[in-house]
């Protein structure tokens, strides 16, 4: 599904260069539940970015579904957003003057689907989500859970192959983060890809793959059945800190 | 291009964003009313003073004549001028004068019927005198060249002498007796340009005849064919030097015989008001300078305010033509219907304006001096200033919009 080939990517910082990736090799199957760790300034937001062709790499290859993302153009890069991937950001970007329902539907107009359609199927993923009575709601109305709840809406609207979430839980308390992953879990269950950036290990420990950065490198790829391991590690890490 | 959903999607986000739609709306509708006060002002200044020049024919000349004071030929200064019919007949014939009628003045005449009697002016004419002084004849009709002939004992009076001799009574046939003779009305006038009508109209021959007047003239009022500065002082120049001739006066000697030209004042005082009009495009142009300004501004901060929008949009799958489309159709949209709105309100101002003047104008209406005059702005100007502002909005708009969309969604979506 995806395949990253030693990935570089550095920013222009003024004069010097900030040099973000340093040679990614990362490979991720269809229905995958995958975590990104690292401390800040490790480069997982960069990679998430990257892996959502919301930005380009400066060397190596990104495969995706067998096609090679590089060099597109901005309305082929959109395009491909659209029918690829969906979104969902740690402080939901919501658009403020458009309520839940007109929302979830915008990737739809972006589709080229007509507004009762689009918003008749945005009913649809809100009730699946348990939000049908606040379709009216703006976001300035609805509490954290509810307007991650409607993001995610969003991002599974147009049928994305891929979910990628940065930070999803970042605004969140224990409880509603849990709930977010619940629902991030069944979104996996239905065969989609779900790849989320995360600090927090309890959240990184309830997916099945956890990719910890390090410096722009992988440092270690836990799979599930290390998991125990992964929560010693977590422990340790506790103490240390 | 036409969408019904794209319209649909700008339509909602103008709806949620009253206060960033009338601010881009205000200053767009504000430079357009401005304008359209400014240049309807200056329209009606100008057509107001041009058509109280029209009243009288603006190619309208008068010559009078008075004591020489320059020596000339051997002949002392001091020396009255007397024009004389056969003056009539020169200057009927020199090039350049269209017509002509000469005057005869009379002195005070005493206006009597039945009871009722007053002191009036009387101007004795030949009938190319309402070629000049265009009077409206409310009834009758003006004197004709048979009068003049026939040295008919008629008589066109004022609306005011009417009222006064004859009070609600048809005048029209009735003898009224001038200075105790008795001469028949055939007409009642009003002259546009004054608020008094207390002139009387006599064939010129019948006052020379009647009373006492040989064949003297005092005066002439002509129009000529002149329709340049030049060309009228080349004709008043024609005239002064036959008439000079033939009195033997200096041709230089202003007191000798006096002209006014009303050409010469029209044309001068149209160029102050083409000064005026300049002016004021200076001031209009200044004012669509700063609707400018305040459309681009707008437009900067309106992008500026959206670049998470953008960056959620293009996220999801937006391409960046989309995304300045977006920004775009809906500017244009806002300025294209605020100035539309500036422009209804500019001139339903100037409308209203208008209005208000002819209606306090009052009984008076075609009469007496009105300074201001049909306040409008020519509609290609209204339009042009319009799409001027649009346009500017739009380029405003586009470049920021430009470089927002070509942001990373990343970066936009940062961007708290």
């Amino acid at each position: 599904m995806i395949k990253l080939n030693n990935i570089h990517k550095s920013y222009d910082m003024g004069s010097s260069k900030l040099h973000v990736l340093k040679g990614i090799d990362l490979e991720i199957e269809q229905g995958e539940f995958v975590s990104i760790m690292g401390s800040s300034g490790s480069g997982k937001s960069t990679l998430l970015n990257i892996l959502g062709m919301l930005d380009n790499y400066d060397e190596g290859s990104y495969l995706l579904a067998n096609k090679l993302i590089a060099n597109m153009s901005e309305k082929k890069a959109a395009q491909l957003r659209n029918d690829m991937v969906g979104f969902v950001f740690q402080s939901f970007n919501l658009i403020s003057f458009k309520n839940a329902m007109e929302n979830v539907a915008l990737p739809l107009y972006y589709k080229g689907v007509n507004r009762k359609k689009r918003n008749a199927i945005a009913l649809e993923y809100l009730e699946k989500l348990g939000l049908k009575e606040w379709a009216e709601h703006m976001p300035n109305e609805m509490s954290g859970g509810q307007k991650q709840r409607v993001a995610i809406a969003r991002a599974l609207i147009s049928n994305p192959k891929i979910i990628l979430a940065d930070e999803p839980t970042g605004a969140l308390d224990t409880s509603t983060s849990y709930e977010v992953m619940d629902i991030l879990k069944e979104i996996n269950d239905a065969g989609i890809t779900v790849i989320i950036v995360t600090h927090e290990h309890d959240i990184a420990a309830m997916t099945q793959k956890v990719v910890r950065l390090k410096d722009g490198r992988i440092d270690e790829i836990i799979r599930n059945g290390e998991l125990r391991e992964f929560r010693h590690t977590y422990n340790k890490e506790l103490v240390t800190a | 291009m036409f969408d019904i959903d794209k319209w649909q999607e700008i339509l909602s986000t103008i709806k949620k964003n009253k206060m960033r739609t009338f601010l881009t709306g205000f200053s767009v509708a504000w430079g357009i009313f401005m304008l359209m006060i400014l240049l309807g002002s200056g329209n009606g200044l100008s057509n107001g003073v041009a058509s109280n020049f029209m009243n009288d024919a603006v190619n309208a000349m008068w010559i009078w004549t008075g004591e020489t004071t320059i020596a000339h030929q051997g002949l002392k200064p001091g020396r009255p001028i007397q024009f004389h019919n056969d003056d009539y007949d020169i200057i009927t014939n020199i090039p350049g004068v269209e017509t002509a009628s000469g005057r005869y003045f009379m002195g005070n005449t005493r206006y009597s019927y039945g009871k009722e009697s007053g002191e009036y002016t009387t101007v004795t004419c030949h009938p190319e005198l309402n070629e000049v002084d265009r009077m409206e004849l409310l009834e009758g009709r003006f004197i004709n060249d048979v009068d003049i002939l026939q040295t008919r004992k008629v008589v066109v009076i004022g609306k005011d002498i009417h009222e006064a001799l004859f009070k609600e009574k048809p005048a029209l046939g009735e003898y009224v007796r001038i200075n105790n003779v008795p001469f028949k009305v055939v007409g009642v006038c009003i002259e546009p340009e004054s608020t008094r009508n207390r002139n009387a109209y006599m064939p010129v021959s019948t006052a020379q005849k009647v009373f006492n007047g040989s064949n003297r003239l005092h005066n002439f009022a002509i129009t000529i064919n002149g329709e340049t500065l030049d060309e009228s002082q080349a004709i008043e120049e024609r005239i002064r030097t036959t008439f000079a001739r033939k009195h033997r006066f200096d041709v230089a000697d202003e007191s000798a015989m006096g002209m006014y030209n009303k050409l010469e004042n029209y044309i001068q005082t149209m160029r102050i008001f083409q000064a005026i009009k300049i002016f004021i495009w200076i001031i209009g142009i200044g004012t669509l300078i700063a609707g400018i300004v305040g459309v681009s501004n707008i437009m900067l901060i309106v992008v500026k305010e959206r670049t998470k929008e953008i960056g959620i949009r293009k996220a999801i799958g937006a391409s960046p033509a989309s995304v300045i489309g977006l920004i775009l159709l809906e500017s244009i949209l806002i300025t294209t219907l605020a100035g539309y709105i500036g422009l209804v309100l500019g001139t339903g101002l100037m409308e209203l304006v208008n209005y208000a003047m002819v209606q306090s104008a009052g009984d008076a209406a075609g009469q007496g001096e009105t300074i201001f005059l049909n306040p409008t702005v020519d509609f290609g100007v209204a339009v042009s200033a319009t799409i001027l502002l649009v346009v500017a909005g739009t380029i405003a708009g586009y470049i920021p919009a430009k470089r927002a969309a070509s942001i990373k969604p990343i970066v936009a979506l940062r961007d708290e």
